[in-house]
């Protein structure tokens, strides 16, 4: 057997006193042997992240490792120097994190950043190293290498800006790679084409890859062997096939089954009901102009086509930057369109000003990606709620009790409305904001990507929720998301949006099935895996 | 709210600050109590007498008191201890005034600029032009226009500090009205102006305080050197400034006069300054991190 490359002991990571927990991480144990893979999954505060910098030594000092120890190729890195991490970084270590925008120098042009890291770890000549950079660079794929090397990172896509990332992290063939959930600022395609760049570099070089990710999607992709952690715990440690198809513990299933499926379920009755809200040949171009007054447009949405009947759940899919949260602002009308008509039911509503469009508003709400911003952090949850209605001429008692009607309706008890936004958790938030969007009567609720935001179990729980009050209300739901797996589940026609325009739209089992269009067709092979059926559990 | 108090109670720069304006604040109530004259009486028995020296004032109405002269008296026989305790009232109503003043006209100036956009490049041109005066000459200026008193000096340090509060406002509005929470109630049919007060105000509430205890402070010193320079208040109103510049003549012979108000002066701008240092690192989420974690 060879010796791992990676081994943690009983590793427990203790918090400052008087958090919700006395350890971020907790007699963890894990190995990784040379050219494997090892996923680390686990929700939001699972303590994986901990886990991970603690071993990269970029523990924030509040934290402290008080027990168990980590080997690095038979060294310990707990009791290492600080200079000592610093060569072993780069060298022996290499880092990829979640947000390649933040992880770049944004004053020093990529070639300079690389270079930086091959001066400080090599005698290379400047020829040689330049030479390696060009190499390197044409080996994660990135266009025009000589031109990268002379670009900032702000000119750079997200994607190649994380092939930058991973240029430095591989350059000196390091025997441990750590991915901090390294594809989830990006797009699927994008993500596909990392996640199959990072497992050929490890291929070619033999490194062992530690990958931290929420997403069992990926998990499914890349892992040799997967570890489940809860509340800074392991739950499971075991083969990839293993977890997902045989999982023992039921932290695991739970995760596992709170994913949603790739493939849509059987199809509602088409809606009959009347037409809430739509759009016809719906555009937007913003206008720039330059230092000599000469106009630039930007198209950001052109020629939308929508229509959106009550109790229909249509789904808007597409990847940033497609138009898609445009396309939904000009609906709400948050934004003014520049061309085509909108109906708020019977009311064309397209440059009504603001003061004609406001006894109309009630028809259409809004519920936010973010739960952390979508509610005023300095007003109470009450006060939040009884706004709506009190605008749209209810008495304070009126609204007062339809607030407490509501918080049961989303299931938060009566008693929260008097705290603050900030004593709830993210999930709690969003069903907040449901609410007070539900406390004006809307016929129609746009979600801009409500469920994005959340973890795949209270995710779930949102979806049932949106669905409950949907069936209850009977209204049309306009859902924007670039998750297709939820899309898959919860609405009955999808749009497919590309570069600012509707590249197709249908039933969503038929556009799952048989893609016209050739995006569509990109986007759909690009989701993760399909996660392999679990079976059933022996009693 | 509670957990933001505690947090402000164990900053150590905010408890002293907050003390030493509290005693500040006691001082100027209780003035007339503390063994003080008529700040505006002379009594020309005692010009010129030394610190701690103890003697009857004689004073306008003709009556007589018994008098320790603390911080001795001025060339025209004018108790200094009285003068300098009275001066508390002018200087911390100066500075609070000055910094209410900014802060409210600058906070309507910035909000109007940071959410309609029409009002934005027009307002903050004119704010442009007003911060290229240097601050102490348009404050010169403008007493010279208005004339002495304290509304004026007040509104003069004013108005030279508007278009920072102008600015800073307008930022935090910038970024508060992309907020999901002001969007939601702009879907809500919240009235603008509504919008405005209830949405957006109260989460600038922050960096505006923080701001308004600098402009205190300086107003505090600003005023104190206008009437240095004969520019503020008439001496019959005794202020730290006046009291110094009626010092300066005789600075050499009797330094007192200058000194005393001095030392009062200086850890009054010190108190006010730390003050706004601590409320910043407390309130202020940019900062926030630096301390805890």
């Amino acid at each position: 057997m060879t010796q791992a490359v990676l081994s943690i002991q009983g590793l427990t990571v203790a918090l400052p006193a008087g958090g919700d927990r006395a350890h971020a991480v907790q007699s963890v144990s894990l190995q990784i042997e040379a050219g494997r893979t090892l996923c680390v999954v686990g929700e939001s505060g699972s303590g994986k992240s901990v886990m991970a910098t603690t071993v990269m030594g970029l523990l924030d000092k509040a934290l402290k490792p008080v027990a168990g120890d980590i080997l690095l190729n038979g060294e310990s890195l707990l009791g290492a120097s600080a200079a000592r991490m610093r060569e072993l970084r780069g060298q022996t270590l290499g880092m990829v994190f979640q947000e390649p925008m933040t992880a770049l120098n944004p004053v020093m042009t990529c070639g300079d950043q690389v270079d930086e890291l091959l001066t400080t770890h090599t005698q290379w000549s400047a020829e040689e190293r330049r030479a390696e950079i060009l190499r390197v660079f044409e080996r994660v794929r990135l266009p025009e290498p000589e031109r990268m090397l002379r670009s900032y990172p702000h000119q750079l896509s997200g994607g190649q800006r994380q092939r930058i990332v991973i240029a430095m992290a591989v350059i000196l063939k390091p025997a441990l790679l750590i991915c901090d959930e390294p594809t989830t600022a990006l797009d699927v395609t994008t993500q596909q084409e990392i996640l199959r760049l990072i497992a050929d570099l490890q291929r070619e070089q033999g490194s062992a890859v530690l990958f931290i990710t929420h997403d069992m999607g990926v998990v499914a992709e890349i892992a040799d062997q997967v570890l489940v952690m809860n509340q800074g715990e392991v739950v499971e440690s075991a083969a990839r096939d293993e977890v997902l198809c045989r999982p023992r513990a039921a932290y695991t299933r739970q995760l596992l089954s709170a994913v949603p499926a790739m493939t849509p379920p059987a199809p509602r009755p088409v809606a009959t009901g009347a037409v809430q809200l739509a759009g016809q040949d719906v555009g937007k171009t913003y206008v720039t102009r330059d230092w000599l007054g000469r106009a630039r447009p930007t198209v950001a949405l052109e020629h939308a086509e929508l229509a959106l009947r009550a109790g229909e759940t249509v789904g808007v899919v597409g990847e940033s930057g497609s138009g898609k949260s445009t396309l939904a602002r000009c609906l709400i009308r948050l934004i003014d369109p520049t061309a085509g008509r909108i109906h708020w039911g019977d009311a064309e509503v397209a440059y009504l000003p603001e003061s004609q469009l406001r006894p109309l508003r009630h028809r259409v709400q809004v519920v936010f990606q973010d739960p952390n911003r979508s509610l005023n952090p300095r007003r109470t949850v009450g006060q939040s709620l009884i706004e709506g209605a009190m605008n749209f001429g209810q008495s304070r008692q009126d609204a007062e009790a339809l607030a407490a009607d509501l918080m049961q309706q989303v299931r938060l008890p009566v008693e929260a409305l008097k705290r603050y936004p900030s004593q709830f958790s993210g999930g709690q938030r969003q069903r907040l904001a449901i609410a007070r969007a539900l406390a004006c009567r809307p016929q129609v609720l746009v979600a801009d990507e409500a469920v994005s935001a959340l973890d795949v179990s209270v995710q779930a729980q949102i979806l049932t929720l949106l669905r409950e009050v949907q069936d209850r209300l009977g209204l049309g739901l306009l859902f924007i998301t670039h998750d297709l797996r939820v899309a898959a589940q919860l609405c009955d026609r999808v749009l497919v949006m590309h570069q600012g325009h509707i590249v197709e739209q249908g039933p969503t089992a038929q556009v799952y099935a048989q893609p016209s269009h050739a995006y569509t067709r990109r986007l759909l092979d690009a989701a993760p895996a399909a996660l392999p059926a679990m079976e059933p559990v022996h009693s | 709210m509670a957990p933001v108090l505690r947090s402000l109670l164990s900053h150590g720069a905010v408890r002293f600050g907050a003390g030493v304006l509290a005693v500040l604040l006691m001082i100027a109530a209780l003035s007339p109590w503390l063994g003080t004259v008529d700040p505006a009486a002379m009594d020309s028995a005692h010009i010129n007498t030394g610190a701690g020296s103890v003697g009857e004032f004689a004073l306008l109405d003709g009556r007589t008191v018994a008098h320790t002269f603390w911080m001795g008296a001025d060339n025209f026989g004018r108790d200094i201890y009285s003068r300098v305790l009275y001066g508390t009232r002018i200087s911390l109503l100066v500075g609070v005034c000055t910094a209410l003043v900014a802060l409210s006209v600058g906070g309507v100036l910035g909000m109007l600029a940071g959410y309609f956009r029409a009002m934005d490049a027009v307002l903050m041109r004119v704010m442009d032009g007003l911060m290229a005066i240097p601050a102490i000459l348009l404050a010169i200026a403008l007493v010279a226009a208005l004339g002495a008193q304290v509304w004026t000096v007040v509104v003069a340090i004013a108005i030279p500090e508007i278009p920072r509060v102008t600015r800073l406002v307008r930022s935090l509005v910038l970024t508060l009205r992309e907020e999901p929470f002001v969007e939601a109630a702009k879907a809500l049919a919240t009235p603008t102006p509504v919008i405005l007060m209830r949405h957006i105000l109260p989460n600038a509430m922050a960096p505006l305080i923080v701001q308004g205890t600098f402009i205190a402070a300086s107003a505090v010193l600003t005023e104190a050197i206008l009437s240095f320079l004969g520019l503020g208040l008439p001496a019959d109103i005794p202020t730290w400034g006046n009291i110094m510049a009626e010092g300066r003549v005789q600075f050499t012979q009797y330094p007192g006069n200058v000194l005393f108000p001095a030392l009062f002066l200086v850890p009054t701008v010190l108190a006010i300054n730390l003050l706004g240092d601590g409320l910043r690192d407390v309130l202020d989420p940019k900062f926030a991190k630096r301390g805890g974690a």
